[in-house]
């Protein structure tokens, strides 16, 4: 319990560091509040008064009256200002802290280690910059609004109230502290049911996850009727759950709403026995009666607010956790930026593992030389991408060290060293734009005939040019609107644009039917003229020519040679060759 | 929205008491003014305390009497809202399923993942509120006037007034704001579409450096959302000041009123009192009612957002039995089936010239596809990129519609069957390998509900997942996780495999699904498959010669057009294309 609160107060602490920027507007916020507050409870007093001079039949002081409501005029106008200014200023500085949280958010994933990205559901960080801050949002806001006026008019209407009389306001504070009391038994009763009624949305939310993402599949094996069935089951238990939860936590309302009543009839009981006695005026009760209601209403929702800033505290903790993700290795500071790339990779006692207690590379070596073909081969999750994620330092080494030129790739800049390849990755990925804007990313200021000369030599032009505006067809997030094997096409065409020293192909021809794997082989073919180049693929008639093989098998590479030394090992290469040509 | 209050049918009761009882207990409110008015003029002008002690008891029965009737209130809109919630669910659910592929193409399987999950929440967190508040509001304030009418006719005109100017400037905010959020849902889901680009392609954009780009589109995305963001909150701040201002100087209008009318002797002191009193639970009123309309704002556009899935009709229309859209003219079409199903025809399938061009599309994607398949045969079918090889076995199952010729199993139109009927007959594996959370038996039992072990072991073997199956600690019974994220891509289609095999259906298609297999597993498994009898015809989609030259048929396709149709042998004589992908792979 102490540690929760601490931790929460570490988060606001780092909660305040952010607002510190927007400190005018709180400060404005704040005095709006009060004098929001101070008028509003002015009001009541000045309303009194001038009841107190509405006697009866002819005993009205019309001239008294006029001043009195020429001065309420002048506080209504303040106070609507002094309301607006507040609302204005609150979602200024809420609205500004959210967006400095997620630029500062999204920043730290541009820098973050990939072991990080890797290592999480993208669900669950895009939840937090989105979801998480949007709650957060609501909560400050919330925070800002009512907690500020809240506090200030119980203190407010308390001083009000004791100036007018003290025997009334004790009748109030003694019966208030009553809803607070109910609303906090209802909440500490309902916290079970909420816990099992999102729990049970969750279920829900992962069935139609499962069942509407994979519709296809389920209409293949007329599975409807049993998902619906089942969809059905969980439909109905969460109807239960958040009956319940919605119900009995509805309950607070009318509860504080009755106490509030009782205060209210304490006041009329008490404050017409005082005025009978001759205690208090006519004008004064009524005056204290509209204060009677507007000191219980903070307590209920102050209540409210304090879940809310909770939630949101807790919402901030985990953006705050994202932000304070340690970053990748920052650059080397003598970090070069090579500018000249031979084509040179040396692999010198590399050793890497994922986790540290499964060993995955160990004391690798592998000299290339300009211009030279390297292909990676082994059955599926073999762990092929590893040496590519070594290879673009997406992961460090933990061991050993990966020069390019001579140069250890750790004391190169990570733009130079990525520069100097071309990647073509099995998952193709392309941001939602026009198809110019995705082939152009290796290269801003390629002209149009460039674009289009690469465009045609990976064979992507044909289709492109058939798209509705072809070039500037827009294409939706993760290319959605192309078959794979045309979104292949343009990742080969993107990289075709920048020509970079080295190459590394990641099953780059997976989904592409052979025949034009074979145009773009020939492509490649004077691509890697010169280039040096790293092939993970299945085929093993696109890697014999290959001037090293690397054989890879759980994660270890377990061979090393060309296409003829690895077939007279009799090893596991051969075995993989041979049973290609098994029937 | 008003579409969707069907699904309140069932909860006609609780719709109506809900309301019902939350105006009981406004109406008791309402009276609280009144017995104030009596203290103020009997009690303490006449200084009579068993009086004011008999009206502060009345005072607290009526907060009593309120309390019974909103606790009974919210009871009836939770059951209400949640009812209706349930219902609304379970039809979108129905409904989405009924959509064929066509619709799930257009709309996207992330949107109806939202749609059914957090805008159905909004909605009936909204239903609830508007079953709870948003009549007692509009209920107490007119109440509020109707009871200063009874006060005194002449001073309540101040209320006759000021109410219609209320609703003008509290509706007339919504309506301006309205649109206003829908431009921020939307900001936002841009901001939530960058974050997830980027994640999603991180090594693509770390290797070609694009950090420092994306981090400005995405600066500029935010930027824009917070602008959004603050001028609609700046108009929503006007509705509190502007009501308040409003009230405020009904209550000067009203004092002053008040003070004539007494001067007259029409009213006495206490009754100013009530009637100053009924505005202020005007304005308390209107505090309550602007928080709500921004709930009951975002409910409305999330249920418009369900709201426009219903409307999306299914495509296609299914006869027979098993149909599950074509209520009205089930019979005239079973009629015309039963007709129908006595003509046996040699062929289990038969494209005749057969077009498909898909929704939206400009050109078609199939064109003039015409084969006949004997039962037990092997179909091949090959061809480049884009070439219409899954579109063709699409059409098998019916998951689209030809839009010219006709595709006929069993010498029966395929739009004559019933859905179910067309789709036990086949067994599909689809190019990515989906597993579904919960057993590897479960996963099984897709295809066949009933399936024994033997079946299931049958089908295993048959796909080559034997092997990996047996040797899970618990075998049939090991978990899957979501997606079968605990499996690896070859395993998992080795099981997309056996679901289909377990099914022993009369067709059976592999569509590029063995893939992720390597040569020698994919070797066996051809074998197996090529073993599994004469009553089942198999159509394999591939890449590879290899995977298909022992068909009895092969279909070449290139552009969406069949460029060649025969033996390994036949082809590799006559077919240009085909000896090109033939000897590329060689």
């Amino acid at each position: 319990m102490k540690q929760t609160g601490a931790k929460q107060a570490e988060t606001l602490k780092k909660v305040l560091h952010y607002i510190r920027k927007y400190w005018i507007y709180l400060v404005l916020s704040i005095v709006a509040a009060a004098v929001t507050v101070a008028f509003t409870l002015y009001l009541p007093i000045l309303t009194g008064n001038a009841i107190d001079l509405i006697l009866a039949k002819g005993l009205v002081d019309f001239p008294g009256i006029f001043a009195i409501l020429q001065k309420m005029a002048v506080v209504i106008l303040i106070t609507a200002f002094a309301q607006w200014l507040m609302n204005v200023c609150n979602n200024k500085m809420a609205y500004r802290i959210v967006q400095d949280i997620r630029n500062e958010a999204f920043h730290k994933i541009e820098i973050l280690p990939l072991k990080y990205i890797d290592g999480h559901s993208y669900g669950e960080i895009v939840s937090r910059v989105i979801a998480d801050v949007d709650q957060f949002a609501d909560g400050l806001l919330m925070g800002f609004t009512q907690f500020f006026t809240g506090v200030i008019t119980i203190l407010g209407t308390l001083g009000f109230m004791l100036s007018i009389n003290v025997g009334i306001t004790g009748v109030v504070v003694l019966i208030t502290p009553l809803s607070f009391l109910v609303a906090a038994f209802i909440a500490k009763k309902t916290f079970t049911m909420f816990k099992l009624q999102s729990e049970t949305r969750g279920e829900q939310t992962a069935f139609i996850d499962e069942m509407v993402g994979n519709q296809k599949i389920v209409q293949a094996f007329s599975h409807e009727d049993e998902s619906l069935e089942k969809f059905d089951e969980i439909n109905d238990r969460l109807q239960n759950a958040s009956l319940k939860a919605i119900f009995f936590s509805s309950i607070t309302n009318p509860s504080t709403r009755f106490v509030n009543n009782l205060v209210y009839a304490g006041v009329a009981i008490s404050g017409a026995v005082f005025a009978i006695r001759g205690g208090i005026s006519v004008g004064e009760l009524s005056c204290f009666l509209s204060y009677a209601n507007q000191y219980t209403k903070p307590f209920n929702e102050i209540s409210g607010v304090v879940t809310e800033l909770q939630n949101a505290l807790a919402c901030a903790a985990r953006i705050f956790e994202l932000i304070e993700e340690k970053p990748q290795i920052p650059e080397a500071e003598n970090a070069v930026a090579l500018k000249q790339v031979d084509g040179t990779v040396t692999l010198q006692d590399v050793s890497f593992s994922y986790v540290p207690d499964k060993k995955l590379i160990q004391h690798f070596n592998l000299a290339v030389k300009p211009g030279q073909r390297i292909a990676i081969v082994g059955p599926t999750g073999c762990g092929k991408t590893t040496v590519i994620n070594l290879l673009m330092r997406f992961y460090d080494v933990d061991a050993g060290a990966i020069c390019v030129s001579g140069h250890d790739i750790r004391n190169m800049t990570r733009q130079s060293l990525r520069e100097s390849y071309g990647m073509v990755l099995q998952e193709t990925w392309l941001k939602a734009g026009t198809i110019r804007e995705n082939l152009i990313m290796g290269k801003p200021d390629a002209t149009d005939e460039e674009m289009i000369a690469a465009a045609k030599a990976s064979h992507a032009h044909s289709f492109i040019k058939r798209l509705p505006n072809a070039y500037d067809t827009v294409i939706t997030e993760d290319g959605g609107n192309l078959s794979q094997g045309q979104k292949q096409l343009l990742c080969i065409a993107r990289v075709m644009l920048c020509l970079p020293p080295m190459l590394i192909l990641d099953e780059a021809t997976s989904s592409i039917d052979t025949r034009t794997e074979i145009k773009i082989q020939k492509a490649f073919a004077t691509m890697m003229k010169g280039r040096t180049s790293f092939i993970v693929a299945h085929r093993l008639s696109t890697i014999r020519e290959a001037d090293v093989i690397l054989v890879m098998k759980d994660g270890n590479i377990i061979e090393q040679g060309n296409h003829e030394t690895l077939l007279a090992m009799k090893g596991f290469y051969a075995d993989l060759y041979q049973s290609q040509f098994a029937r | 929205m008003k579409k969707l209050l069907v699904f309140l049918k069932d909860y006609k009761k609780e719709t109506v008491l809900a309301p019902l009882f939350k105006m009981l207990e406004a109406g008791f409110e309402l009276f609280v003014p009144l017995v104030m008015a009596a203290v103020i003029d009997r009690g303490i002008a006449q200084a009579d305390i068993p009086y004011v002690l008999k009206m502060g008891g009345v005072l607290i029965l009526l907060g009593l009497i309120g309390l019974a009737c909103s606790i009974t209130a919210q009871y009836f809109a939770a059951k209400a809202a949640v009812g209706f919630s349930t219902k609304m669910k379970h039809a979108l659910f129905e409904h989405i399923q009924e959509l064929s592929f066509s619709e799930m193409d257009t709309l996207g399987t992330s949107t109806m993942i939202t749609r059914m999950t957090s805008d159905a929440n909004q909605v009936q967190n909204g239903v609830n509120m508007v079953l709870r508040l948003f009549l007692r509001s509009p209920f107490i304030v007119f109440g509020a006037m109707i009871m200063a009418f009874t006060i005194d006719a002449k001073a309540a005109l101040v209320f006759a007034v000021t109410i219609p100017l209320l609703s003008v400037v509290v509706f007339g905010i919504m309506m301006i704001t309205m649109p206003l959020y829908k431009k921020v849902q939307a900001g936002l889901d841009k901001v939530l579409g960058k974050t997830r680009e980027n994640l999603t392609g991180v090594r693509v954009i770390r290797a070609f450096h694009k950090e420092e780009q994306e981090t400005a589109e995405f600066e500029q995305s935010n930027s824009a959302l917070t602008h959004m963001q603050l001028f609609v909150g700046k108009i929503s701040a006007l509705t509190n000041p502007v009501t308040y201002i409003i009230v405020n100087v009904a209550t000067i209008v009203l004092i002053y009123t008040g003070a004539v009318r007494v001067d007259i002797g029409y009213i006495t002191q206490g009754e100013v009192v009530a009637l100053v009193n009924y505005m202020s639970q005007i304005l308390i009123e209107l505090v309550k009612l602007a928080n709500l309309i921004i709930t009951i704002t975002k409910a409305l556009a999330c249920a418009n957002r369900i709201q426009s899935v219903f409307d999306l009709q299914s495509s296609m229309e299914w006869a027979g039995p098993g149909s599950r859209n074509a209520e009205g003219h089930t019979d005239e079409r079973k009629a015309d089936y039963e007709g129908m199903s006595g003509s046996t025809s040699p062929y289990v399938v038969e494209f005749d010239h057969v077009g498909l061009t898909y929704r939206g599309a400009g050109a078609e994607s199939l064109t003039d596809i015409d084969f006949k398949v004997k039962k037990g045969q092997t179909v091949g079918i090959i061809g480049g990129t884009g070439s219409g090889k899954s579109s063709l076995v699409h059409l098998i199952p019916r998951f689209y519609d030809v839009t010219r010729g006709t595709v006929r199993i069993d010498g029966k139109d395929v739009k004559n069957y019933g859905m179910e009927e067309l789709r036990d007959k086949i067994g599909m594996v689809m190019q990515k390998a989906v597993l579904f959370q919960g057993t590897i038996r479960e996963n099984l039992c897709w295809g066949k509900p009933e399936a024994t072990v033997d079946e299931m072991n049958r089908a295993l073997e048959i796909s080559q997942a034997k092997e990996f199956v047996d040797a899970k600690p618990r075998g049939l019974d090991e978990p899957i996780a979501q997606g079968g994220k605990n499996l690896s891509g070859g395993q998992r289609q080795r099981l997309t495999i056996a679901r289909a095999v377990v099914k022993q259906p009369e067709i059976l298609i592999l569509d590029d699904s063995a893939s992720a297999l390597d040569y020698a597993t994919d070797a066996r498994l051809r074998k197996a498959i090529r073993g599994m009898g004469e009553k089942t015809t198999v159509f394999i989609v591939s890449q590879r010669t290899s995977s298909i030259q022992y068909a009895d048929q092969i279909i070449v396709l290139e552009d969406g057009h069949i460029a060649g149709l025969g033996t390994h042998e036949e082809l590799l004589r006559s077919c240009e294309v085909y000896k090109e992908i033939h000897y590329s792979q060689s």
